[in-house]
Order: structure tokens, then sequence, then C-alpha cells
């Protein structure tokens, strides 16, 4: 019998938990598939009806967006990951003073608010003449990026026995070679679970996004998709917005499925071990 | 060739000194043993040998060349590590061709040296295996097979031995032993267990606090430890070392007070104060009584030990120490009886008050297997 109350209990938790992160975007997707006053009414399985995605691909920059996003997305993670790799080496297995000074330092640079650092590096970006461009943004996500994947990084390099490097070195290996011969196939299932974090954290990003870029061409899919307008000012049109929110969505969950496993044992062994 | 000379070897980490000048010499084609306890500087020495500890101070030659500053790999050495230290990435070909690749060897050279070298360690079967799918001993050959296929000058081993269980332990000893006989190649072998080091060495070095204790083939150091660590160190049971004091010298003959009793010892060397202390010590098992002048000391039985083909006898003496006679066979006798232990003179070593073997004591002879034929060599 108590058996049976606890079982009960928990389906129900689980459902809750399923229905409270699932449906938003389950709403999402049956709102992508209705047009104008449609989208008022409660209607949990309309006809699937494919007109605001047509729309949403064939005019405007929508596709042009998605590809900024992903160029912004993919050079962030192989700069975070090259520096990542080759500084967690250096805070990981060489001794040098100030090591804990650096690595607080870098852990520091994260804690800082986005809106705190906005305008001090949207001067940098005009001083640099990176205003309006990809580079902006690849710069200025490398801020939340790099700290988080050298701290991993750091602490996966080093659980890789010391003795690993003195056979590397006993055989001829340089440093470098060492870095991309030894540690980076070793690093591998952390380097795809931090990769993907700072994808996600890439290609989700708004304020950057929308501060640093002006010109449609440039922006990426967060900001593109805000801007998003209907006929008239007065009409906001929810169901190419729900249909544009539904494509940015799905790499992410595919890359998040693929990846899943190596995620968690990734971030969990990086942690605790 | 590749004999190896050390002069004055000094390593600092920081303030902490850890070799205090080192000086040894290794001609080629020998195995040599460094042994001593953890922390005594054996493991450092290997690796500033390997170059991968750079030196404080002093001159390491290989053949003659100083390598001080030569990068490890331009040493033509081969070291073995305590944990293998296999890429666990790379299958067992690429883990002993890897090195290879960096000295641009050409690949149908690397290819048959490979091979030969996992044929010599019976590892053909298992070439494209990762060492995760490896047995402890296979990874430990496949170490040692990455350490063959450089063809160095000199092979080093870390404790080698140490994560293979008891049996395994026994095998790869015996292996080591004849890879060292066919490849005639000089060898430096690390390790804590004095079994390993008197079953393999040509030469033992025995190392404590960074200082070199005493260099010498196995039964040198058996038979004529130079100082107490070495006398303690090496045999198992351990040397009872009996604290005296001399009586008198006279007519080629030490006096010695034991507590209450005396003791007679021939001794030929340097004049000793009377009143002066003095360590006697004497192996286990040469507490045989045998023919010529003995040395008696009585004790209390504590414990005995049976373990067949010996007994362990643990005896007290009148003052406190503890004596361990070993007795070949069994032996009748239990826990609170009075147990007279006698050894021939010439068992006997004498050290003096700063634990220096004393003059006159440094070659003992050489026994027969039970003690009953004592002669000098």
């Amino acid at each position: 019998m108590k058996r049976l109350t606890k079982a009960i209990i928990l389906t129900l938790l689980k459902i809750i938990v399923v229905f409270y992160t699932v449906f938003p975007f389950y709403w999402a997707i049956v709102s992508s598939f209705k047009t104008g006053s449609a989208l008022f009414s409660v209607d949990f399985f309309p006809p699937i009806d494919l007109t605001n995605y047509r729309d949403l691909l064939t005019n405007g920059n929508f596709l042009r967006n998605i590809l900024n996003s992903a160029i912004v997305a993919v050079s962030v993670v192989t700069l975070s990951l090259i520096f990542a790799i080759t500084s967690a080496y250096a805070l990981g297995k060489l001794k040098f003073r100030g090591r804990g000074v650096v690595l607080a330092a870098i852990l520091g640079a994260s804690m800082f608010p986005q809106i705190v650092v906005l305008s001090g590096l949207f001067g940098t970006i005009r001083w640099l003449g990176l205003y309006n461009s990809l580079g902006s943004l690849v710069l200025s996500y490398m801020i939340f990026s790099l700290p988080f994947t050298v701290w991993v990084m750091t602490s996966f390099i080093r659980q890789i026995p010391a003795e690993l490097e003195d056979a590397a070195r006993m055989d001829g290996c340089s440093t470098w070679a060492m870095i991309w011969q030894i540690y980076f196939p070793l690093l591998a299932p952390a380097l795809a679970s931090t990769g993907l974090l700072a994808f996600i954290a890439s290609w989700n990003e708004f304020l950057f996004a929308l501060t640093f870029t002006l010109s449609d061409t440039v922006r990426t899919v967060p900001v593109g998709l805000a801007l998003i307008s209907g006929s008239s000012r007065f009409e906001l049109p929810f169901g190419t917005i729900m249909a544009a929110s539904v494509i940015v969505t799905v790499p992410l969950i595919l890359l998040v499925l693929i990846f899943q496993r190596r995620i968690v044992s990734g971030l969990t062994a990086g942690a605790v071990k | 060739m590749a004999d190896l000379s050390l002069t004055n070897v000094r390593k600092a980490f920081g303030a902490l000194t850890v070799l205090h000048g080192i000086d040894l010499t290794i001609e080629d084609g020998e195995l040599v043993v460094f042994v001593g306890p953890s922390g005594c500087g054996k493991s450092t020495l290997l690796r500033a040998i390997a170059g991968l500890e750079e030196i404080s101070g002093g001159d390491i030659r290989i053949g003659g060349d100083i390598v001080n500053h030569v990068a490890p790999a331009d040493r033509q050495i081969a070291m073995v590590f305590q944990s293998y230290a296999l890429y666990p990435h790379m299958d067992v070909y690429r883990n002993m061709a890897f090195g290879l690749k960096f000295a641009k060897i050409p690949k149908d050279e690397i290819d048959r040296r490979v091979r030969k070298a996992a044929s010599i360690l019976k590892l053909d079967a298992v070439l494209d295996r990762k060492p995760g799918a490896l047995s402890g001993g296979q990874r430990q050959r496949v170490a040692i097979g990455r350490a063959i296929v450089r063809q160095p000058k000199i092979f080093l081993f870390d404790e080698p031995l140490s994560n293979l269980d008891a049996a395994l332990r026994v095998n790869t000893r015996i292996e080591i032993a004849k890879l060292h006989r066919e490849l005639g190649a000089t060898m430096i072998y690390v390790t804590h267990d004095q079994v390993e080091a008197m079953t393999l060495a040509d030469k033992i070095v025995v190392l404590n606090g960074g200082r070199v204790e005493q260099v010498g083939t196995p039964l040198d150091l058996y038979h004529a430890p130079a100082n107490l660590f070495v006398a303690g160190f090496i045999g198992s049971p351990a040397m009872n070392l009996i604290q005296a004091r001399v009586i008198s010298l006279g007519n080629g003959a030490l006096r010695l007070s034991v507590g209450e009793q005396q003791v007679n010892i021939p001794y030929s060397g340097p004049a000793i104060a009377a009143g002066a202390p003095i360590t006697i010590g004497i192996r286990p098992e040469h507490w045989i009584p045998g023919e010529g002048q003995s040395m008696k000391i009585e004790g209390t039985v504590d414990l005995v030990e049976h373990l067949g083909e010996t007994s362990i006898i643990y005896m007290r003496l009148a003052d406190g120490q503890m004596l361990t006679v070993r007795y070949p066979g069994d032996i009748f006798c239990k826990a609170g009886d009075r147990f007279v232990a006698e050894a021939p003179v010439a068992a006997v070593h004498l050290f003096n008050d700063a634990g220096q073997a004393m003059l006159g004591r440094r070659s003992s002879p050489a026994y027969g297997i039970l003690g009953h034929e004592f002669r000098a060599r």
C-alpha cells in the first residue's frame, strides 16, 4: 500500500516536471502551424500547416541569420577549445608562480553580468573596428565561453597521470605534439561536453548580438527572431515567430541528444574525481 | 660504449635537497639496481639520468659525453614506468611505434622493429588492441616493448613490477633478467623490494636520504655491509643489531658487554677506548653453532614461529633487547624458556658509534649453506 502511494506520487511528480518543461515547446510547435485568428483559439492538435515555415524561409534574412549564428557558434566553440586546451595544459600541468591567481582571475572574469561589461565592451569593439560584424560576436562570446571551458579542461587535464607526459617526453614528443597527440584525444569526452555547452550559449545569446550588430545581414537568429514584425505595427506575427523558434531549437535538441551521454559523464568526471 | 658515470650529481627542489652529490659508475652491459626505502631519492636519480629532472649540480656522462642538458629523447635511453604510462587511445602497435615516428625512422624499419619486439614479448596477437583491453602483465610487456624498439644504450626501469600480482611478479622478474642477457644492454632498475634487487642485480646501489650508502654485488652487501643502514636494509628477516659497550681490547680480541653478559670477539683493527658504544650485527640465519670460536648470548624465548623449513625464535635479553634467531627445520622450545643463541664469531659484524663497519671486519667470510662450513674467501 505504502509502496503504491509512493509510486503514484512519484509518477505524478514526473508528469508535472515533463509537462512544465516540454509543454511550452509543444505549444510553440502547435502555434507554428496556425495563422491569423486561429492562434487565439485553444486547439491542442491543429492540422499541420507549414505556411509559417514557408514564409519564414522564403522571405527576409532568416536563413542568413541562421547561417550567421552557425558561423559565430562554430567559431566560438573552435577557438574556445583551442585556447582552453592549451591554457589548461599550462594551468594544469606546468608549475609557475601565480598559477592560482590566473585561475581565480579567469573565474572572476566570468562573474560579471553581461550588462556590466556591455558599454565597455562596446567601446572596445568600436575601437577594434569590429562593430556590426560577426567578429564582434565571436570576440564577446569568448568572454563567457572561455572561463568555463578553461576551468573544466584544467580539472580534466590534472587527472591525466604525469607519467604519461614523461613517457611522451622520452619518446621525443614536443610540447605541441604532446598537447595535440596525447592530451587532445584523451580529453575528447570533456571537449564534446564543454564544446556543446559553449555552442548552446553562443547560439542563444541575445544582448551582445543586439548591441554589436546593426544590419539585418549580420544579425544572429535570436535577434532576427525578436525583430520579426507583422504587416502592420499593430500585428505581432505569433505564428511566424513560433515557427522560427522551433527551427532554432531543433538543432540544439539534436546536438544534445547526440552528445547526451558524454555531457553527463564529462561534467561529473571533471568535477568530482 | 654505453657506460654511465655520475659525478657529484645533486638535485634540490627549492630548499629541499633530494640528492646530495651522487658519484657512481655503471659499466656497459651491467644490470644495476637502485634500492632504498621510499623517499631515498632513487626515483629522482633515475629521472635525472633519464633527463626528466634537470639536475642542480654535477655531471651525467653517457658513453663519455656529458648529457646534463640533452633532451630525454636524445640521450639514447628508454624508460619503463611504474604505471606503464601507455597511451590509452593508441593500440599496442602505435604505442610502440609512437617514439620511432618522432625519431624520423622509415616506416618499414619501424614496422620491422615493432614486430620483432612483439614476437620477443609474445604480443603478436594483441598488436591491434588498446591498453584498456590488456591484462596487467601484457601492459607491462607493451611498456617494455616500447623501450626495446628504441634500441637504447641504457634501459631504465622504475619499479616496473610493483603493480603486478605476486606470481606474475616472479615471472616478469625472470623475463627481465632473460631480456638483459639477450640484449646485453645496460639496465638500471629501481625498486624498494630487496628480493628483486638481490635476484636481478649485477651491482646494487643502496641509497638512503639522497646519499649512496654502499655499492657492490648482492653478496658483497649481504656479507660485508659497510654501515648499519645497509646491514639493516639488506636481508630478511633483518639483521640483529645488538647494543654493546667495549670493556677492553687485548690479545687480538675485543671484550664487549651486552647488558650483564660478556662476549669476546677477535679483532685486529685500530684501538678502541674502553666504554665506547659498539653495535654487534648478526643475521638471524647465522645463529648456528659451528666449528671454531663462537659467541653466545642468553635470553628468554618470547615467541616461536614454525614455518616448516625454518623456525624463527624471538628472544628477549635481560636488558630488554630483542633478538631474532632463525633455525633450519624444527626447534623445540616454547615461550618463557631460557635460550642460548650461539653464532660463530666469523659471522659477527661490528659497527662503531658512527654506524660504520669497523676495520678488520669489512670482508666477512662466505658461509656454507647451513653454516657448518666457514671458510675465508
